[in-house]
């Protein structure tokens, strides 16, 4: 019996997601929100199905009720948030947010199956994370002197990642995060907003030659600390950034081509001065030589993409357990199989469909310091995910970052949600860009009409 | 937005990527033994059983009334080193097959019943290219030697019968397993077929006589020798098996004859380069696209060859090494007017129900020569056997065609390899059987009678 339901729900959760994803698409087809409303609404369908399909198959395959309560808590979370955006913030963005609720609710599902514990704890620094993001769009909206902080963002920035890369624990060959009253934090992944930040005000006034010196200057001590605590993708994504904010701040193709040159430079000379470089790099060419050791993750992760197929072993039939880390690292290697390369491959077009959005609110803002953020934390999201999809599928070498919102990390997650709701932010104030210009037109024109009508009365009179 | 347009298309190249990787590597990874999944299938489904083409259990896996599993070899010792064993590292088409074997395409209802009953799901099965009847014949004809037989289809690739001795029997190789490892004298474990590298002895002139007709293609039927037993190069001199004159002798007779000398005389003349160029052409030093364990044939000649090491490399000794296997492809391409075909074992996979899984289709390896050139090897194989060195295969229903070989592997000059392989008919060969017995005598001796007692039962006679 539950061999038919686990067999029959394969192939609909894929559906539903694909259907889904589709969606995420179709969006694009119209420029204005207000004609989106259907597509939502289905999308909102499609994701309680998903949602409600694989914890069903979970609670039959593991026979215990605890699933259910945890699965009604994560539904009224999920249900909640999309409603109660929509009636604070009417001009808020909801793919951004239903793609947000669709990756977390995918995360949940794969960490309540290797370990209900860690699922848990993610569901409560979800939920707080979700209180707190609520706040976000106004304060973004309301807070003008954000703009000025220059400085500060840098400060912080620095000061945050230095203070890891002294005191920080080490965990598993780079010192990357520190205990407060039990609570570990992973400042790397705050600080990725901060940088973002920085780079906007330094960069949205002025972007002449100095400027892009003094910003590079700062970014590469944020850039070195990171690599002297050996966190080398948070050092790749805030490189990354960092080019392609100022190439877009300046619109200057040379400094697209300086910061890749720069950095292919960099990589060669990583290469050459650090071991656990070479060894990453080696257990990329080819793991299978050194299967034992620095390639086992990487294999591991292979065998599990490997073992799936198109629509997945079910949830609970395959052996995701056998990777290391794979609730932080491997989350996509873990769904792959259980869930099918089908539905990985959707997850990994929602975040492509979040990102495109990011860019989109970009382009549309009028205002240079919102736009560089925008474009800042799109690139920050979208070269995460490609690094840690990547890394877990032989396509790069391995990082070890997580994939955004549906990774285990409370750091991560925390982050990743502010970030979704600052993009919320600036596209209500993108709205309002659009209404004002709209009302100055409609004032423009009015003032018009009165002038010919005075003449026009002036004629009569004469 | 060009960023956009960048990262999207990054992220389509991975994703394609991805899929393709995961798709296409599948069966690889299943079979690491680092992947644990493996276990998991193991544990989910009955192994499943190996049978023959004409549909008998070759391995198949028994459970006792407490679900203890055996593997069971219903014909023992018979395809010992063929069908292989599924523990200690697992060998033959156990270990090539293992992935068919362990998975399992039975109908969901089927799987739900087996749930039902408390019982795993049922493995697929594989079946096989290989003839029981033939498979006996040429186990029993080895006898007590050790040696390998090959029999296959030259058309097509397919692997009738596998033989390698000394052999065990796999029903009892976990209790035997340790003995087997220690005796490194006899190698039993060894597939010898594939994995024994022998000298050719005089089966390798056939390379030798490609070689010297791609070289003189319009002229080598003008070719005459005169064998007074020995040829002598400077310092370096070989001689005729057991000390044979064959006076005078064509390109044809040298060839049926087996005349070292002769032999010895065509292979200095030969532009070695070119000759380097060939042994490339067939395959040597170079891996196999096969399925199945092997080791790489040894041979290798270029412009920088002595000609000591060349006169001995043309009659098949020296240091050249090579897998009964190969002499079987480079013969069944002959068979096959110039075109290898892969060879193979497993003719298709299927489900309990016998509904077929995967079906596996003849495939062209590679056209190892020339139509005209094979043509030409086939004449002079058909001389062999009507007037050289394999008579005793002469005066039957069928035309048989081979090369005979009677390989020295010691000093000690009375002891050698007999070496035969050929095809018959020889208009149209449908059946390539290459035979070598370890220290037996001479090829013509030995080795002729065995492959005729083959083609015999081949051929229903």
């Amino acid at each position: 019996m539950e061999l038919y339901i686990t067999e029959l729900s394969k192939y609909l959760i894929t559906l539903f997601i694909a259907l889904y994803t589709l969606e995420c698409f179709l969006v694009f087809r119209y420029r204005e929100e207000e004609h989106r409303g259907g597509i939502y609404i289905r999308q909102n369908l499609l994701m309680f199905l998903v949602h409600f399909s694989c914890f069903l198959v979970i609670c039959f395959e593991t026979g215990k009720l605890e699933y259910l309560l945890f699965y009604v808590l994560q539904q009224i979370l999920l249900f909640a948030t999309v409603v109660l955006f929509r009636m604070i913030y009417p001009n808020g963005n909801r793919l951004v947010i239903n793609n947000m609720c669709m990756l977390l609710s995918v995360g949940f599902v794969i960490l309540s199956r290797l370990s209900y514990e860690k699922a848990i704890k993610q569901f409560f620094i979800v939920t707080v994370s979700i209180i707190i993001g609520m706040l976000i769009p106004y304060f973004i909206h309301k807070l003008k002197f954000l703009k000025s902080l220059t400085w500060v963002y840098a400060a912080v920035g620095i000061i945050a990642l230095g203070i890891v890369l002294i005191l920080g624990s080490v965990t598993y060959g780079s010192k990357i995060s520190y205990s407060v009253a039990g609570i570990t934090f992973q400042p790397s992944e705050f600080v990725k907003i901060i940088f973002v930040f920085f780079l906007a005000s330094a960069l949205y006034e002025s972007h002449d030659f100095l400027h892009v010196v003094i910003t590079a200057v700062v970014a590469g001590v944020h850039v070195l600390v990171l690599v002297a605590s050996r966190d080398l993708g948070s050092a790749l994504i805030f490189f990354i950034v960092y080019v392609m904010m100022v190439f877009i701040a300046t619109g200057n193709w040379i400094y697209l081509f300086l910061g890749g040159a720069g950095g292919c430079g960099a990589a060669v000379l990583a290469y050459q001065f650090f071991t656990h470089v070479q060894v990453r790099v080696q257990a990329w060419r080819d793991p299978f030589s050194c299967i034992d050791d620095a390639g086992y993750q990487i294999t591991q992760s292979l065998f599990a993409i490997s073992s799936g197929g198109w629509f997945g072993m079910g949830l609970f039939r395959g052996t995701p357990g056998s990777i290391p880390f794979v609730e932080a690292d491997f989350v996509f290697s873990a769904v792959a199989e259980e869930l099918g390369i089908a539905f990985s491959m959707c997850v990994i077009l929602i975040c492509v469909s979040c990102f495109i959005m990011f860019m989109d609110i970009s382009i549309r803002l009028q205002d240079g310091f919102y736009r560089l953020i925008a474009f800042g934390l799109g690139v920050t999201y979208i070269f995460q995910v490609f690094l840690t999809v990547g890394g877990g599928t032989k396509f790069i070498p391995m990082t070890g970052v997580t994939l955004p919102l549906v990774s285990y990390g409370g750091s991560s997650v925390l982050t990743t949600l502010v970030m979704f709701f600052i993009i919320e932010g600036l596209y209500i104030i993108k709205q309002e860009e659009g209404a004002r210009r709209v009302r100055k037109k409609k004032r423009i024109r009015r003032t018009e009409q009165e002038a010919v009508r005075e003449r026009k009365q002036a004629k009569e009179t004469q | 937005m060009a960023v956009t347009y960048l990262f999207v298309a990054l992220f389509l190249g991975m994703m394609g990527y991805t899929c393709h990787y995961a798709v296409t590597h599948r069966q690889e990874m299943i079979n690491n033994s680092y992947n644990g999944r493996q276990e998991l299938l193991i544990s989910q489904n009955t192994r499943g059983t190996i049978y023959a083409a004409g549909g008998q259990a070759l391995a198949q896996t028994q459970t006792d009334a407490d679900g203890k599993e055996t593997r069971n070899y219903p014909y023992e010792n018979l395809f010992a080193h063929v069908v292989g064993y599924a523990s200690n590292g697992k060998f033959g088409i156990e270990s090539s097959s293992n992935y068919y074997l362990i998975n399992s395409n039975a109908k969901l209802a089927d799987k739900v019943a087996s749930d039902v009953a408390g019982a795993k799901y049922p493995g697929d099965s594989v079946v096989t290219t290989l003839d029981v009847g033939i498979q006996e014949v040429a186990y029993q004809s080895l006898g007590i030697y050790k040696g390998a037989i090959i029999v296959s289809e030259p058309s097509t690739g397919k692997i009738i019968a596998m033989v390698s001795k000394p052999d065990f029997n796999p029903n009892e190789i976990d209790a035997i397993w340790d003995d087997l490892i220690k005796d490194k004298e006899s190698s039993v474990l060894l597939n010898r077929v594939t994995q024994g590298l022998y000298p050719p002895g005089s089966t390798f002139k056939i390379v030798t006589a490609l070689e010297y007709i791609r070289e003189n293609p319009e002229t080598y039927n003008q070719y005459t020798y005169q064998c007074n037993g020995k040829f002598s190069l400077g310092e370096d001199s070989i001689n005729c098996y057991h000390g044979s004159v064959h006076g005078y002798e064509d390109f044809s007779k040298s060839f049926a004859k087996s005349c070292n000398s002769s032999f010895a005389n065509i292979g200095v003349s030969l532009d070695r380069a070119k000759f380097g160029a060939t042994l490339n052409d067939l395959l040597f030093n170079q891996e196999l696209q096969v399925s199945f364990a092997y080791n790489q044939s040894k041979l290798a000649i270029d412009g920088s060859t002595s000609d000591s090491d060349v006169i001995q490399a043309s009659i098949g000794q020296g240091t050249t090494q090579i897998t009964p296997l190969h002499v079987n492809m480079i013969t069944s391409a002959i068979a096959n007017k110039g075109v290898l075909m892969k060879p193979y074992l497993v003719d298709y996979v299927k489900n309990n129900e016998n509904a077929i899984v995967k079906q596996f289709h003849p495939d062209t390896y590679k056209k190892l020569m020339s139509e005209e050139e094979a043509a030409a090897l086939n004449g002079l194989m058909q001389e062999v056997v009507t007037s050289g060195t394999g008579t005793k295969l002469s005066g039957l229903s069928y035309t048989a065609a081979g090369k005979t070989g009677s390989a020295e592997y010691n000093s000690d000059k009375s002891q050698s390899h007999a070496w035969f392989t050929g095809f018959a008919p020889a208009e149209n060969p449908e059946v390539c059987v290459t035979v070598i017995i370890e220290g037996a005598g001479s090829g013509g001796d030995f080795a002729v009678p065995i492959a005729k007692r083959i083609f015999n039962e081949y051929f229903g006679l």
